[in-house]
């Protein structure tokens, strides 16, 4: 099947107006989905026999950043049975401080690849996948604050009482022996285990 | 000891020998986090071998005297190097193996995942420099921390002297509030 073969499957399936945008004469072509319908689209193609894509290679969240007001998360399908590819991706609208994180459909019932892939995007660039099993961050602490991937991500100052950023590292740890003064009061060694909130 | 012709007794300070037990004996926990910690496997190794210096990785924090923090100390990872550290017994040293674990390393700029240096968690008695660092420099810190156990004292604890300091720093920090 070729990519434009895949393209009118998908048409014929689900209505033109899943698919919001393409460019088939990219190096990878790709189609942007409409992100309410994604999980069920994605299903289509790895159940039907005609396609079949049974490997999710990859997952891959972007922050276009606050100019854009965009955030968009990549699929990368393969079908191992025909050996053939297909990029898909989803644009949500990017959130501003205090707003919800933006929120797209899991696909982590199709593909387990998925599971930890999301949880990878929603620790450092903050997409929220709806109906995830077990949605929490994967790599940073749990009790992290912010998204280190996104564009406009400043780092906090302490970290249970450990200072984050590098400057004046001397005058305030390296030497040993000499009181180090902080300006906040550290927090106690947490004894507390990590558990979602 | 019968080879002096002098009874099989040896005159010595109760320093030195206190301090020479402890020098020649020093124990390492068992644990890496990073390419450091390769360096580190392969100074065990039979090649360069620090058995000959008394030095064994023990499994457990509560039988080991030093602790050496091989690689990049994340922040998350930081708790448990903490806690770590707390469940050895004094008096116990610590070993900042390779850039990470001193400075931040690569890290320093845009780490945001990278404590930038172990010392802002744990006190920190060799820094060994090198990314990572060749089995040899690691031996060069025992070395240097074994010259810091020599000049040890009973007569001036080193554990008391920090449980000091500390008390007077913390009487600093609440004289302030």
């Amino acid at each position: 099947m070729t990519f434009a073969e895949l393209r009118d499957f998908i048409v014929a399936q689900f209505g033109a107006e899943v698919i919001v945008a393409e460019k088939p004469d990219n190096l990878q072509p790709y189609l942007v989905l409409q992100p309410e319908r994604l999980a069920e689209v994605c299903l289509e193609l790895h159940d039907n026999e005609q396609t079949y894509f049974d490997f999710l290679s990859c997952l891959t969240g972007i922050d276009n950043g606050p100019e854009a007001g965009t955030m968009e998360v990549v699929y990368n399908l393969y079908s191992i049975p025909y050996n053939q590819h297909l990029t898909l991706k989803v644009q949500v609208p990017r959130n501003t401080a205090g707003q919800p994180i933006p929120a797209v459909p899991t696909v982590s019932h199709i593909w387990r690849t998925a599971d930890w892939h999301e949880r990878e995007v929603f620790d450092l660039i903050g997409i929220y996948f709806t109906d995830h099993p077990d949605m929490r961050r994967i790599l940073c602490a749990a009790d992290w604050e912010g998204h280190p991937l996104r564009k406009d991500y400043k780092l906090q100052d302490y970290y249970h009482g450990i200072k984050v950023p590098y400057d004046n590292h001397n005058e305030n740890s390296g030497f040993r022996g000499e009181p180090v003064k902080l300006t906040q009061q550290p927090a106690p060694f947490s004894d507390r285990r990590e558990k979602p909130e | 000891m019968d080879k002096t012709g002098e009874g099989g007794i040896v005159i010595t300070k109760l320093d030195d020998l206190l301090n020479w037990a402890r020098l020649t004996s020093l124990f390492p926990m068992g644990f890496g986090l990073a390419c450091c910690a390769i360096e580190m496997m392969g100074a065990y190794g039979s090649n360069y071998d620090l058995d000959r210096f008394g030095i064994i990785p023990r499994a457990s924090p509560r039988q080991s005297d030093v602790m050496i923090v091989a690689g990049t100390v994340t922040f998350k990872m930081a708790d448990r190097v903490r806690r770590l550290y707390e469940q050895m017994p004094e008096p116990r040293y610590v070993i900042s193996m390779g850039s990470c674990s001193n400075c931040g390393g690569p890290y320093w700029e845009h780490g945001y995942h990278v404590v930038k240096g172990v010392d802002r968690i744990i006190p920190v008695d060799v820094y060994v420099p090198g990314c990572p660092p060749r089995p040899e420099a690691l031996i060069g810190g025992f070395l240097k921390l074994q010259e810091i156990i020599r000049k040890e004292t009973i007569r001036a604890p080193r554990a008391v002297q920090q449980i000091m300091a500390e008390r007077m720093n913390n009487e600093d920090v609440m004289n302030n509030v």
